[in-house]
């Protein structure tokens, strides 16, 4: 479904890689790798060459913010534009029913961002990026603050939208995480990027 | 009541104050005695050199000469302007978006003004032109370097935030909007609180030199009413122009924040 080719910026590349609908695919490579360059570069974040397709169509084809929405980056410490919660989300969707999924109580719409732990804000931020538009999604390091029961609930979360169909490249310094997320597994070394063994 | 005419003489005494300011930080060891005699110094001499360079530019009356002396104005806030930013944009552009919006904003103010209400004949009558483009364009420098500032530094500070609204699919004027807001309100405030106070905490500077002149009150706060709503269209044009531009140069056409473009002082 996705399909990154010839990818390359600063010290990292060329790479490539494909996804398939409904794969996670989990990253992994020490700190200053590239990781994050690479998610970037995927969302087209950061000037690189290279493109990355999504079904066929390029990424350099189409207008910047339409590919963001289908492709979706998830910042491992994400921005806050408002000070309000439910700003940062649609008004189309039912915030407070959604919360509880990432064990959040529901009247957490009404608070200020500033009321967040850093572990309600890393799940705020992937809750957010989950729209209808989205098929694939670029999460940095999703779990890295949160407790093992909050994690559960994000892989599950995460397991849901992949039998919807979306595809997740994942950079996870989890390796248990990884194998039970991910069917295929790379990691960044030395500017390239690698298939790992199961 | 007909202008007093001030004599090198009446300077003289005025000046006995500095003078006395001086003796006074001397004798009270508070290390400003020089500080407060250069700056009293530079002052004597910029004026007096100004007044002599607008008496000639006036008697000439050179469409030519005024036109320089404008240039020379305008390229002197231009360098004001990219000196006063803490973060400024690389290469040609430190100067580029500051001078243009500026030039632009001055420009358009300052020629609504000669058409609209004060038609000098000729229209370049260098008594009218030039003390006009001259404070329309202080404010507008003012207005422009204060809420560039703002910006570019919000930009930095800002960058998660920004940078999350463009993943999410934001085009980057959107993503930018808040804080082009808030850079613009910075630009605007003084001037708004120059409206607010005027005459209230102070007489303006220029009313009150025209009362001093001899100038009927009522007709002196007419033309500080017309001068008021000048220099701050001309402020609030500048800053958003300036401010845009700088949205539009900080992000690329893939919708990117592009903060490489940007060099710390």
């Amino acid at each position: 479904m996705l399909e990154a080719r010839s990818l390359r910026r600063l010290h990292l590349g060329p790479v490539g890689f494909t996804l398939e609908a409904g794969e996670c695919v989990s990253v992994s490579g020490k700190s200053g790798a590239g990781k994050s360059l690479l998610l970037r570069m995927v969302a087209d974040l950061d000037p690189h060459d290279g493109d990355v397709t999504l079904d066929g169509a390029p990424c350099s084809a189409m207008a910047a913010p339409a590919w963001r929405r289908m492709v979706t980056y998830v910042a491992a410490d994400a921005g806050w534009w408002d000070d309000r919660v439910a700003a940062h989300f649609a008004p189309d969707i039912d915030l407070a029913a959604l919360l509880p999924q990432v064990g959040i109580p529901p009247d957490a719409v009404a608070w200020p961002v500033a009321r967040l732990s850093t572990g309600e804000r890393q799940r705020l931020a992937l809750l957010r990026a989950l729209r209808p538009a989205n098929r694939v999604l670029l999460l940095d390091e999703p779990t890295s603050g949160l407790d093992p029961a909050n994690s559960v609930l994000v892989e599950a979360l995460l397991r849901a939208r992949l039998a919807a169909g979306t595809a997740i490249l994942m950079v996870t310094h989890d390796s248990e995480q990884a194998a039970r997320m991910a069917s295929h597994h790379l990691e960044v070394r030395d500017g390239e990027l690698r298939e790992l063994a199961r | 009541m007909s202008p007093t005419l001030l004599g090198y003489g009446d300077l003289a005494i005025a000046a006995l104050l500095i003078v006395l300011n001086a003796a006074l930080s001397l004798w009270l060891d508070l290390g400003l005695t020089r500080t407060v005699l250069v700056a009293a110094a530079r002052a004597v001499v910029q004026l007096l050199l100004v007044g002599l360079v607008l008496r000639t530019v006036f008697a000439l009356a050179s469409p030519l000469l005024i036109g320089a002396v404008l240039l020379v104005m305008l390229l002197s806030a231009s360098y004001e302007i990219a000196s006063r930013q803490e973060r400024r944009f690389a290469g040609f552009w430190a100067y580029g978006i500051g001078a243009a919006t500026t030039m632009l904003a001055t420009v358009l103010v300052t020629a609504f003004a000669l058409a609209g209400t004060l038609r000098p004949d000729p229209w370049y009558a260098p008594q009218v032109l030039v003390p006009l483009a001259g404070i329309i364009l202080g404010n507008v420098m003012n207005g422009v370097s204060v809420s560039l500032n703002a910006f570019n530094t919000a930009v930095v500070r800002e960058r998660p935030a920004i940078e999350a609204r463009l993943a999410l699919g934001a085009d980057r004027y959107a993503a930018l909007k808040p804080l082009q807001r808030s850079a613009l309100r910075s630009g605007m405030i003084p001037i708004v609180n120059q409206m607010s106070a005027a005459g209230i905490i102070t007489l303006p500077g220029m009313m009150t030199g025209q009362i001093l002149a001899g100038m009927e009150p009522v007709e002196a706060a007419k033309y500080q009413i017309l001068i008021l709503f000048l220099v701050a269209g001309g402020a609030g044009l500048g800053a958003l122009g300036a401010t845009t531009a700088a949205a539009w140069r900080i992000t690329d056409e893939r919708h990117r924040l592009r903060l490489d473009r940007l060099r710390k002082k």
